[in-house]
């Protein structure tokens, strides 16, 4: 009997569409904070177009498609990683106008007019970012399954942060979960990065 | 026939490769997000799998409608794996899954199938023995000596209770693959740790020949012993792929899901008393321990750990099958719950008679196997020096007064690590290149990189020069990367391969250099005769005497002798907690944390080192955070996310201080795994260096605000 249980985004859109219908206080806000008239995408697949990487990406997606979802399943940019899939774990981590964000956690659709860089825009094996190089070098990988959202977060870190300590570190990155147990190689390698960023202007 | 060859690994100080920091080989495609996980892959048409999971932890299907399902949007095969009749025994349990040409698709429709359940009385919890009923299954008592007479005649008795909580596995990337079965023949995409043992694990339940799967898998997301079968969840995924016409389905299991069924570590509590003498001589152990890993409720952990001839004891063990999800192999399998139990009651018999516990440790060291015995006593000492025990360890709560508390706990662990049956073959072609192949997988304990490293030393080139190919089921046969099997298993047959390679190329070799093949060597990327250097061909001119013919030999070890010395077992290593605990909020912080440890013939320490601190922060994180919380009336896990089961974050786990113990007197041992050795004794050392600190012992794990607050209050957890 498990029909309508789930809460699914179609609803959700459907429902601040005409006024909140749900009538949650989320929902109302949404729905107050909604020009009048505005276009209401869905529910079906809508075309969209996202700036990936510096070029502009063509979708037809489902409005209720995150952004990491569009990435790996749309575009097969597989570099971010679904993990707990709700905001905790980083390691779906992109930039969105320079700022780091939990893919996971952003709308394609909304997604739309802003840049994104994914890890295969910001560094290659044969053209390493200096973020991957120090990386490598401090073997801050093991399974690897986290380090692309940690290696794309320490570069927005880093971005802000050009001169961080060893504690400024443990909290900028405090958003990125690993399994393994790198963080001793992590922390070495945002370290040894903030020096070669700023020495190579290679940011 | 030519005499064996000499496998043995070059002395010590003459390994050009071997022994070298040399940076791991998939750095660079995992620094860069370019690496392809199984959950990556998406071949040609390739279908999306949803579940349908049972949200009762104990009932019986009575009916499964499909029909309104197979009518929705994209959907191209629906299964059914548990129809009516079947008596589901944990939340979670799968019981139909969609294949849909995308994952939102799939999901909308598995949430229409409909499926009527008889709910039944379930069990979650286990802490409370007296409310397990007919789950609880005692087993026999063991006994040994006279314990009755040693605790009557003891100068000291000690008595505790501990608690050890199910933990989970937790893999990043989640349990599951993408399979296309296409009649008679199959692909499987797996996220897995044994990739040549998974086809014939397929085919039994695919009823094809093994022959006719194919198995690929360049990286797998963490596994840490919960990824060794295909489970069900291929079967489920091949069978979607059939039904939809061949087309590949990919088919991972959500957080939630990974979290309840994918696997988790038992549980283990006890009551221990431990009898002895004030010099700190122990003469007694008595332990009823219980504990479950699941509707199976799996076995009790080696119990006294390490010191395993005390010479009076009496155990019991009480089994408990629980509605919950099944548990798997966790990192040296019931030692993490064995050195917690031992080391905690050793702990308190030392505060119980006023002494040092490195002392009581010393004491009683002549109790472990006689292979460790001084082993231990060195690693205790280098332990305690590194942590600068004498200065900062303090009798039992003699803290001071101010509300943060410092205190310090030790620890011990060994495991086996002997390597598994492994085959390897080396290709030397005559353009110069080498190519390695192997049937393993590198779980990011750095395999690629010490085969690679194996096969350079062997045949005298850089690293640079060989190509290892490793992850497909047509390779050489390997084994499962588990009980730090795999390192021990691959360098030997690759030793093995490149050796019998390199004779081949000798033997070609030789008369251009008017030597006999055995008194050639292969050094720098040389082939020369030994003790004329002069006399020498480069390798590239070497291999051209092969013409046309490539070498191509196979290196095999049976997992058990390799006649050489290559790999052995037997580590053992000591840990430090250094902890500060606030007896106002009840948290706990690792100020530093040190491991000793040894691994036999160190072929990276780079990676070797690697592995040491990835086990103390998975251990830090299970010690201080973990816990998989049960609800009693619904029988759900309701951490099953990682918000609520919470794993430490890169400013949780303290300093961490490594020391590898490479003595020759170690190297000599051969090449023994590393990867359970340095996970075990770390809830043990947090856990008394909790105890040290606040003056009292806490039970049960994890060490949480709500635990270390209940037990000052002196509140039952």
């Amino acid at each position: 009997m498990s029909s309508k249980k789930g809460f699914s985004r179609r609803g959700f859109l459907q429902g601040a569409g005409v006024g909140g219908v749900l009538g949650t206080g989320l929902l109302e806000r949404e729905a107050e904070a909604a020009p009048a008239g505005a276009a209401i995408a869905g529910p079906g697949a809508v075309p969209i177009t996202l700036t990936i990487n510096g070029k502009p990406v063509n979708l037809t997606v489902e409005p209720r498609v995150t952004l990491i979802d569009a990435l790996r399943d749309y575009v097969d940019l597989t570099g971010a990683k679904r993990v707990c899939d709700r905001g905790t774990c980083g390691a779906c981590t992109v930039l969105m106008n320079g700022k780091s964000v939990y893919s996971c956690s952003v709308l394609a659709i909304d997604a739309q007019g802003k840049s994104i860089e994914t890890i295969e825009g910001m560094t290659s094996p044969e053209k390493m970012h200096p973020v991957s190089q120090a990386f490598w070098e401090n073997d801050a990988q093991q399974c690897g399954y986290c380090t692309s959202g940690f290696v794309v977060a320490c570069k927005g870190f880093l971005d802000e942060h050009p001169n961080p300590t060893e504690e400024d570190v443990k909290h900028g990155l405090g958003g990125n979960l690993c399994r393994c147990g790198t963080y001793m190689g992590v922390r070495a390698a945002a370290l040894q990065a903030a020096k070669q960023m700023k020495g190579g202007k290679n940011g | 026939m030519a005499n064996t060859p000499d496998y043995s690994w070059p002395p010590m100080g003459q390994r050009k490769v071997i022994g070298q920091r040399v940076k791991r080989l998939d750095g660079p495609v995992k620094a860069t997000g370019r690496a392809k996980y199984a959950s990556d892959t998406k071949p040609s048409g390739m279908l999306y799998g949803a579940y349908v999971a049972c949200p009762h932890a104990h009932a019986k299907v009575t009916s499964v409608d499909t029909s309104e399902a197979e009518k929705m949007p994209g959907v191209k095969a629906v299964h059914v794996m548990a129809p009516a009749g079947t008596e589901i025994q944990w939340q979670g349990w799968e019981v139909a899954a969609v294949a849909a040409l995308t994952e939102m698709q799939a999901r909308d429709a598995a949430r229409r199938i409909k499926v009527a359940y008889e709910a039944m009385p379930h069990l979650v919890h286990e802490e409370d023995l007296s409310k397990a009923g007919a789950n609880a299954r005692k087993g026999s008592e063991q006994k040994g000596g006279d314990a009755d007479q040693a605790f009557q005649q003891a100068e000291a008795v000690s008595d505790g209770q501990y608690g050890f909580p199910v933990i989970t596995h937790c893999c990043l990337e989640s349990h599951g693959s993408v399979v296309q079965w296409q009649g008679e023949t199959a692909s499987a995409w797996p996220s897995t740790q044994d990739v040549t043992g998974y086809a014939g694990q397929l085919a039994a339940s695919l009823k094809i020949p093994a022959t006719n799967i194919k198995v690929q898998m360049d990286y797998v997301g963490g596994g840490f012993g919960s990824k060794f079968s295909p489970g069900a969840w291929a079967t489920v995924a091949a069978n979607l792929s059939q039904k939809a016409g061949g087309r590949p389905v990919r088919l991972f299991l959500d957080r939630q899901m990974e979290q309840t069924i994918a696997g988790n570590r038992p549980s283990a509590f006890a009551k221990i008393k431990i009898a002895g003498k004030k010099d700190g001589t122990i003469t007694a152990w008595d332990s009823a321990s219980w504990g479950s890993g699941g509707f199976q409720p799996g076995g009790p952990p080696p119990q006294p750990y390490v010191f395993v001839n005390i010479p009076n004891y009496r155990r019991v063990h009480t089994g408990v099958s629980l509605n919950v999800g099944p548990s798997q192999a966790w990192r040296a399998p019931g030692n993490q719950a064995a050195s917690y139990l031992t080391c905690c009651a050793m702990e308190d018999f030392a505060a119980k008679i006023g002494m040092d516990p490195i002392e009581v440790f010393r004491k009683n060291v002549n109790y472990a196997q006689p292979a460790f015995q001084e082993r231990y006593q060195f690693q205790l000492s280098k332990a305690a020096e590194l942590a600068e025990w004498k200065k900062l360890w303090h009798p039992r709560g003699q803290s001071g007064a101010a509300p943060v508390k410092r205190g310090l706990g030790v620890a011990v662990g060994t495991w086996g690590g002997r390597g598994h049956a492994s085959n390897c073959r080396t290709t030397i072609h005559p353009d110069g290149s080498v190519l390695v192949e192997i049937g393993t997988q590198d779980l990011g304990t750095g395999t690629r990189t010490i085969i690679t490293q194996v096969a350079a030393e062997s045949l005298g080139l850089p690293v640079g020069a060989v190509k290892l190919e490793i992850g497909r089921s047509d390779q050489p046969r390997d084994g499962a990367s588990g009980g730090s099997s795999t390192v021990g298993g691959v360098s030997t047959s690759t030793r093995k391969s490149a050796v019998n390679a390199l004779e081949k190329l000798f033997e070609a070799a030789a008369p251009a250099l008017s030597a006999l093949p055995e008194q050639l060597e292969a050094v720098d990327g040389k082939i020369q005769v030994k003790g004329s250097p002069a006399k020498s061909l480069t390798w590239k001119e070497a291999c051209r005497k092969l013409g046309t013919a490539s070498i191509a030999e196979m290196g095999s070890f049976n997992g058990r002798n390799d006649g050489a010395g290559l790999s052995s077992e037997g580590a053992a290593g000591v840990q430090i907690a250094d902890v500060s605990v606030d007896t106002e909020t009840g948290l706990v912080s690792i100020n530093r944390y040190v491991a000793v440890q040894d691994c036999g013939t160190v072929i990276n320490p780079k990676l070797a080192e690697s592995q040491v601190y990835g086990a103390i922060i998975m251990g830090i994180s299970t010690a201080l955070f973990e816990e998989r919380i049960m609800d009693r009336q619904t029988g759900h896990m309701l951490n099953a996310d990682m918000e609520f089961y919470k794993l430490a974050g890169i400013g949780d786990v303290g300093d961490i201080v490594v020391h590898m113990d490479i003595r020759p007197e170690n190297d000599s041992k051969g090449v023994i795994g590393l990867g359970e050795p340095p996970a075990i004794p770390i809830c043990a050392a947090v856990g008394n260096a909790v105890a040290n600190a606040i003056g009292v012992r806490v039970a049960h794990l994890p060490m949480t605000p709500e635990h270390v607050l209940n037990t000052l209050e002196g509140r039952n957890a």
